[in-house]
């Protein structure tokens, strides 16, 4: 589960062309929207792609996707559970 | 009523040069554009996030909007945007395309596609200086001093707005320049085409 | 001192009919015309709705005269339109006044660019759909098609506003005198580019649009080219011609909120509208009609109706977005509706907002859904575009 923790923090900076952010940087919990990284709307939709793209998970309702990416944490035991890649 | 309109502050970036009002401002070594802006992004202490995920226009853009403006804060709020170019948003809009190209690898990025307009760069602007005003993008065969200059004119001879933001931002295939200048009642440039034009053109 | 900005001519074509008069009978009919997706292959075909023009490419090639896969579908059914409101306008000869074109549009030739996209390399025959891409290159062709001689053409690409700001623009060139006639609108023809592109935003409804509804998932997009002829009050007196109406006011505003989503209580939006009536010299309550933007997400209708609330004080007039019959048009939306507008003022008619039934929880706020006849004066237009582009207009019987 860490690394696939590790992998997610590295795909948000990436995905998200989060320039000055280090991965050691984004907590487990640590909020992604709102406070915390302050990720917005477009952002959202990109994570939701990505779950498509590189977990093979679609999202059926994207108003789902406010729980799961509440945090690195949410995001990764979802991906774990649901992913078909 | 005519107001003896002026330019109070231009800004020209190509080849890897930022310039304002004539003088080189910022310089980088190698004149590819993405290590170029992101140098000048931190060579002025930008402090922008949001500006990692703007395109290649809006970068453009927002470097010389943060270069011409530098000089005196937009307090009062009613300058109006008036930018143009060549190219339109083709640049993002190819990339947006191969995202979408092929069909075993079908990914299509709403980061990218939210770009695929000239004008999102206005909107990218006015966000940062909360600019609330008339704007517009046109796109011409090329840089069209004459049409700028009667637009700037008649927003503020008929007081739509205190000051223009006018000017040419145009991106395509690695190929970059921005011209951008501020239309005022006060300034060094009398805001006629032959100026525009003039200023446009010095290196 | 300003002079008035006389509309003589008008042209459309959307998916509820291929000029004025059938636009016109599909509206007080009530009529929709979207459906799933016919000319284009895209693997979305069954999870969207649009408002597709139904002539295929080659018969409008044919009607206008056109060989085969030359020129986009948005230049196509931009010609169409243009011709049609030049001779609604009763123009013989176009070249017999100062006569410019400005035109809106954000596909451009996308939809021919993106379907050879693999076969420019080897099939030579097929490259013109590269130049064609660009935005200035469809307004290029429609002016030649035209006839229009050395005169004043530019295409404006300010999303959704476009068209409105087409017509804004033209407005101030006839005030000002540099032109003395200006055919002013905008054109975009569907295109996988945006059908994906919008997708992957979550702002497509999958099932009919419901503009102002609680309910409401989202737009459909639509394809549509529509102009209006505008003239100075000079030349209308010399050549005696019917009016049909005057662009009495417009405004421009950005919302500076964010890249493409509107601003909670509509700051832009206000911003607009009080520019227009500011330019128009009326009150809002000199308003009879508002033709909303009104695309049916989430974010645009409360953003408007919440901006329609604080600009008519609480009072607000008859309202409906036409919307829900064409769907989103683009670039094209400012002038279908500008052309929509005029129509109510010549009708005394509104148009209904179709598929609405639940009002919204946040405020109170109900479309008009059926076709009411009621003396109009002045009708607002409203236009939204991404980058927080923000226009609105307003077209009065009176000069």
């Amino acid at each position: 589960m860490s690394e696939l923790k590790q992998e997610l923090k590295e795909k948000i900076i990436e995905q998200l062309n989060l320039e000055d952010v280090a991965v050691e940087e984004i907590e487990d919990t640590d909020p992604l929207f709102g406070e915390g990284l302050g990720l917005d709307s477009i952002d959202a939709l990109e994570l939701i792609v990505m779950l498509d793209k590189d977990y093979g998970i679609k999202l059926a309702d994207p108003k789902e996707g406010k729980k799961i990416f509440e945090s690195v944490d949410t995001m990764a035991t979802y991906i774990a559970a649901n992913r078909s890649r | 009523m005519n107001k003896s309109l002026q330019i109070r502050s231009y800004c020209q970036i190509k080849n890897g040069i930022i310039s304002h009002n004539g003088k080189v401002v910022f310089e980088h070594p190698l004149t590819d554009f993405e290590p170029f802006i992101k140098a000048a992004y931190k060579n002025f202490e930008t402090d922008y996030p949001k500006f990692f995920k703007m395109d290649n226009l809006s970068k453009l853009a927002f470097m010389a909007a943060e270069t011409v403006l530098s000089d005196k804060a937009v307090e009062e709020k009613n300058m109006a945007i008036v930018l143009s170019n060549r190219a339109s948003s083709l640049d993002t809009d190819r990339k947006y395309q191969e995202s979408i190209a092929d069909e075993d690898n079908f990914y299509p990025s709403p980061a990218v596609f939210v770009y695929t307009l000239p004008n999102i760069c206005i909107g990218e602007i006015s966000i940062r200086h909360k600019l609330h005003s008339e704007n517009s993008f046109f796109i011409f065969d090329a840089f069209n001093a004459d049409y700028l200059k009667d637009y700037a004119d008649g927003l503020l001879q008929n007081e739509k707005a205190e000051e223009v933001l006018c000017g040419w931002v145009d991106f395509d295939d690695g190929r970059y320049e921005a011209f951008l200048y501020i239309v005022s009642e006060t300034g060094n440039h009398p805001h006629t085409a032959e100026e525009i034009t003039r200023l446009y053109l010095t290196p | 001192m300003s002079k008035g900005v006389a509309i003589t001519g008008m042209g459309i074509i959307s998916a509820i009919g291929n000029n004025v008069a059938e636009n016109y009978a599909s509206l007080i009919a009530g009529k929709k015309g979207i459906s799933k997706i016919s000319q284009i292959e895209t693997i979305h075909k069954d999870e969207i709705m649009v408002g597709e023009i139904p002539d295929t490419n080659p018969v409008l090639e044919q009607k206008l005269g056109f060989t085969e896969n030359q020129v986009s579908r948005t230049v196509l059914i931009g010609c169409i339109a243009a011709e049609e409101a030049i001779a609604h306008a009763g123009i013989t000869d176009i070249n017999d006044a100062e006569t410019g074109l400005i035109s809106g549009t954000t596909v451009g030739g996308m939809d021919k660019s993106e379907q050879y996209f693999y076969d420019y390399l080897e099939k030579p025959e097929v490259r013109q759909h590269i130049t064609g891409l660009h935005a200035g290159d469809s307004s290029k062709k429609i002016a030649q098609y035209l006839g229009l001689k050395e005169s004043f053409v530019t295409t404006i690409s300010t999303a959704c506003s476009s068209a409105a700001n087409a017509i804004m623009m033209g407005a101030r060139m006839i005030k000002s005198g540099q032109l003395e006639r200006v055919i002013v609108g905008g054109t975009d023809s569907l295109s996988k580019f945006t059908i994906n592109g919008f997708k992957t935003l979550l702002i497509l409804s999958d099932t009919y649009s419901a503009p102002f509804d609680d309910d409401r998932k989202g737009l459909n997009l639509g394809e549509a080219a529509a102009y209006l002829v505008l003239e100075s009050e000079e030349l209308v007196q010399k050549t005696g011609k019917k009016v049909l109406g005057y662009v009495k006011g417009y405004g421009n505003a950005n919302d500076a909120y964010h890249q493409t989503a509107s601003s909670e209580h509509g700051d832009g939006a206000v911003l607009a509208m009080e520019k227009a009536l500011k330019v128009a010299k009326i009150p809002a309550t000199a308003i009879d009609y508002v033709n909303a933007h009104g695309t049916a997400t989430p974010n645009n209708d409360l953003s408007e109706g919440r901006a329609l609330i604080r600009l008519f004080n609480g009072k607000v007039p008859e309202f409906s977005s036409t919307k829900a019959s064409t769907g989103h048009t683009l670039a094209a939306a400012g002038g279908v509706e500008a052309v929509y507008s005029v129509l109510a003022l010549q009708n005394d008619t509104i148009f209904p907002n179709l598929n609405y039934k639940t009002p919204m929880k946040e405020f109170e706020l109900d479309p008009i859904t059926e076709v009411t006849k009621k003396p109009l004066r002045n009708v607002l237009s409203n236009s939204f575009g991404f980058g927080g582009n923000c226009s609105t207009l307003i077209f009065s019987k009176e000069i």
